[in-house]
């Protein structure tokens, strides 16, 4: 079961969830103490460790919006957050996969703050509300780097093995 | 097949004759742009060598560019020792197509690639920054993409698993009106299809008002199309094309021109008669909230900003010139102009374009990225408002989240300047 700590809106920016002026700290491990560093509720929830990691936060379309800053994933895969959106910006998803941060495609989720979810591999269930929500799939092309566990360890793979970069599919 | 502009592009790029949209492919990179976020690319491309035996080296130092724009000269300790360290791995990689924070050469990365001629048409680029869509002016298949995903280039010279993406034809048809410009046609097409209409899909731009739109204009409008979700903007390469790279980029050789099929499959085509577009601006707190400047009343306006990768070339800062020559911008109104690279800083201050902007009481800034992102100079105070030719507004984007940003043209931003108030610049204001 996993507890939503957060809702949000459409159209929700890497602005907002790692605001631009903290873009000069790049390094995952340092990243963490500036997510959403302008809902300073919810910040100080998260540094305080008051947020158990496989929460998840819930938003509407668009989610990670904006600039290809990649503090955005990394900040909340510190967390080990879990991020339920209608959909994803491009980059931002492109970014949480390389880094093994989980995202969960749910074009109809309506949840409210405290409900708990059942998270199920193509749908999830409400406890609180009784709704159910289908799941759509990542997209294919990525799910090897998923399967890999990250970017780094697949570019590692194919580092050491260059006959199956030469491979035409 | 027939095939769309990046259906092509990514087909030569993955050795193929013919790719279809949907299909899974690893094309070649022809360039690879960071800027100072190249610190997290170096740590990341380090991790990727962790316990392999291998030594890093990248694996085309020609193809790498590196170039200083978001936060120059450094805001901070922290950012000087960035910078530093990307020193010494340009150095030890031997990475040519460096720019430092230097007068002669400098600027913000959008502009220094295609003044350099580092872009060519049916090319695939890659950069951390998500404006790289702005390279689509030239031809390229131009996307954004994070610092991991930039280490695992520098290693293979390839992006792994990209998925073909789906194409949206927008025709640009009618002639533009005197003070309505390519920051209007964008903001209202991203007005029009929403700020994820064209996600995962690329814009493919064509049509009469396209053909005689100059290289600059379509910088703007490639630049922006990631607004609207796009994966890239492309303009199929023409005559401008040609004339551009050869003329200001100074590009030896033959450049090719070449379109897409006409057969080719769109996902969808949108047509504007640009003769019908008046100019526009996006309201707080999100650019596709783009509305006519006769409708949005007397917003009063704290700051002006004219620059950027979107906004900082020579005809942007002539047009503001030309409006504000002589005349005197409003008390309570600062005005903060950035030029998009040192190369058009020096040829705005030959023809006289700063000497008119700094009389009328502008701030000539250095080029670079710090003021539209809220990292560097320009930060707005509480409960004020922004009116800038960049291409974001998200709340707290400018360094404050109790602060509004709108965004419009360079011709609106300079008619504001002069009123204190978001202005139609064909009005004048009043």
């Amino acid at each position: 079961m996993a507890k939503v700590v957060l809702k949000l809106g459409d159209d929700i920016s890497t602005d907002i969830i790692y605001p631009g002026r903290f873009m000069a700290t790049v390094l995952p491990a340092e990243t963490t103490q500036y997510a959403f560093a302008d809902l300073p509720e919810f910040n100080s929830k998260l540094r305080s460790g008051q947020v158990t990691p496989g929460s998840v936060i819930v938003a509407g379309k668009n989610f990670g919006c904006g600039s290809s800053r990649e503090q955005a994933a990394s900040t909340l895969k510190g967390y080990e957050l879990i991020i339920v959106a209608r959909n994803f910006a491009r980059i931002f998803m492109q970014n949480a996969i390389n880094l093994g941060l989980k995202l969960i495609v749910c074009p109809a989720i309506e949840a409210e703050e405290g409900d708990e979810l059942e998270l199920l591999p193509d749908k999830i269930i409400d406890k609180t509300s009784g709704r159910e929500f289908q799941i759509e799939p990542l997209p294919k092309a990525r799910q090897a780097i998923i399967d890999a566990g990250g970017l780094i360890a697949y570019t590692r793979e194919r580092l050491l093995a260059p006959a199956a970069t030469k491979k035409k599919k | 097949m027939a095939m769309t502009m990046v259906e092509k592009i990514l087909a030569q790029a993955s050795g193929q004759k013919a790719v279809k949209a949907g299909e899974v492919i690893e094309p070649k990179v022809s360039l690879a742009m960071s800027h100072e976020n190249a610190a997290l690319v170096i740590n990341q491309f380090m991790e990727i060598y962790k316990d392999t035996g291998l030594k890093p080296k990248v694996w085309a130092p020609d193809k790498i560019a590196i170039i200083f724009d978001h936060r120059v000269p450094a805001e901070s300790a922290k950012t000087a020792t960035n910078q530093k360290k990307i020193r010494e791995f340009v150095a030890a990689q031997k990475i040519k197509k460096f720019h430092d924070i230097r007068g002669d050469e400098g600027g913000i990365c959008h502009q220094i690639l295609p003044e350099n001629g580092y872009v060519l048409p049916g090319t695939v680029v890659v950069g951390t920054d998500s404006h790289t869509t702005s390279h689509g002016a030239l031809g390229a298949f131009s996307f954004g993409i994070g610092a991991t995903e930039m280490a695992s280039v520098w290693a293979l010279g390839r992006v792994l698993n990209v998925e073909v993406p789906k194409t949206i034809k927008v025709v640009a048809k009618g002639r533009f009106g005197r003070y309505v410009l390519p920051k209007d046609f964008i903001l209202y097409l991203i007005g029009k299809i929403s700020a994820e209409g064209a996600n995962f899909k690329v814009l493919e731009y064509h049509g009469p008002a396209i053909e005689k739109m100059p290289t600059s204009g379509r910088l703007t409008v490639a630049n922006m199309s990631v607004e609207a979700g796009a994966t890239s903007g492309i303009f199929p390469p023409d005559k401008e094309t040609q004339r551009y790279l050869k003329e200001e980029a100074k590009v030896k050789g033959s450049i090719d021109i070449f379109g897409p099929d006409p057969e080719a499959e769109y996902d969808q085509v949108v047509e504007i008669d640009v003769s019908q577009l008046e100019p526009v601006v996006a309201c707080p707190h999100t650019v596709d909230n783009v509305k006519p400047v006769s409708q949005v009343g007397r917003v009063r306006v704290n700051q002006i900003v004219i620059g950027s990768c979107t906004n900082g070339r020579l005809d942007d800062l002539a047009m503001a010139a030309r409006i504000l020559k002589g005349k005197k911008i409003s008390r309570g109104v600062r005005m903060l102009i950035f030029p998009a690279s040192f190369r058009i800083y020096q040829q705005a201050l030959q023809l006289g374009y700063l000497a008119d902007l700094i009389k009328a009481g502008a701030v000539i800034m250095n080029p670079g990225c710090g003021c539209c992102l809220g990292v560097h100079e320009g930060a707005l105070g509480d409960n004020e408002v922004a009116l800038s030719t960049t291409n974001r507004n998200f709340k707290g984007r400018m360094g404050n989240p109790k602060a509004e940003v709108y965004l419009c043209s360079p011709a609106v931003a300079a008619a504001s300047a002069l009123t204190g108030y978001i202005t139609d610049p064909g009005k004048g204001g009043k």
